[in-house]
């Protein structure tokens, strides 16, 4: 079983990276591209356990992302 | 009084704070490893400079971790001092020890140069040796250095005198050409609420010395010997 937990800069949070990125983008003539944000992605192999998602939340607000910049998303695949 | 330095993997200017302790303070001074939960009763941490974990995930935020985190947040939450530089100030934010967090600079580039910076606070255990306002150059050497916090937490810290050393240029004003990494309000050091964590990026023990272009970071540590004295 597999978790995926996105995790990018909150709204406000400077992003130099994802601005140079942006410029870049921009300087290749695609202008409908307005902005880009830098963010960080896990893959987490798992067992299958109760309270999973909760679990996950935990380990993405203490050690995967930091609450004060960041914000995650997590998703949780099926057997495969 | 006793000082301990904690060695992190990836630490690397433990040495550095470790030789000014020792020999130029002349301190009793231990390094402290991150795996033992045993602060060798010391009267004060520093929490040095470097990449702890190879700064991977995020700055400091492996080291929140380690068990030597856990005995500093208890000896910190009982009133001990512990001084974070550079790679520690990144440990003490992710910790929650200090509030904020420190992002990439805004240019994205590794900065390695001395810096003016301006004493805002001198009231504090790790100041008392500088003059409110007075400018000192320390360098510093980062690339995530760039101090951010809500808005609520900046204005607390404001309100309460808890920017420590702030940016300036030579006569002590700020303004964005003399804040080299993006910092808000160019917050270069803060302190905790009850003063007696302090964390900074510049790098005072690469300038406690007369050998160094300046011996304006001496007095951190001649301020904290001062006040742990008094208090044993």
């Amino acid at each position: 079983m597999k978790a995926q937990v996105f995790v990018k800069f909150k709204n406000g949070v400077l992003d130099p990276q994802g601005q140079t990125i942006l410029g870049a983008v921009n300087r290749m003539g695609h202008d409908f591209v307005k902005d880009v944000k830098v963010g960080k992605f896990f893959e987490i192999e798992i067992e299958k356990c109760e309270n999973v998602e909760e679990k996950l939340k935990e380990i993405a607000n203490k050690v995967l992302a930091n609450p004060i910049i960041e914000e995650f998303r997590i998703e949780i695949d099926g057997d495969n | 009084m006793k000082a301990g330095v904690v060695v992190f993997p990836g630490s690397n200017c433990d040495h550095d704070c470790y030789h000014v302790l020792k020999h130029v303070l002349g301190m009793d001074t231990v390094f402290l490893w991150h795996k033992d939960a045993d602060l060798k009763g010391v009267d004060l941490v520093v929490l040095p400079g470097g990449f702890s974990y190879g700064d991977y995930l995020r700055c400091g935020a492996i080291a929140k971790h380690s068990p030597i985190m856990q005995e500093v947040t208890e000896f910190a939450d009982k009133g001990g001092y512990v001084l974070g530089i550079c790679n520690g100030f990144q440990v003490l934010t992710e910790s929650g020890l200090l509030p904020g967090a420190l992002l990439r600079n805004r240019e994205l580039k590794f900065i390695c140069k001395y810096v003016n910076l301006r004493v805002d606070n001198a009231g504090t255990a790790f100041t008392s040796r500088y003059a409110d306002g007075e400018i000192v150059r320390i360098p510093i050497a980062h690339a995530e250095g760039n101090y951010f916090a809500s808005e609520d937490v900046i204005k607390e810290l404001e309100d309460n005198n808890r920017v420590v050393f702030r940016y300036c240029d030579e006569y002590g004003e700020t303004s964005e050409g003399s804040n080299p990494n993006g910092s808000i309000n160019g917050i270069a050091g803060i302190i905790n609420k009850s003063g007696n964590v302090l964390g900074m990026m510049p790098h005072p023990e690469r300038c406690a010395e007369e050998i160094m272009q300046t011996k304006d970071g001496f007095h951190i540590f001649e301020s904290l010997r001062k006040v742990i004295k008094g208090v044993l």
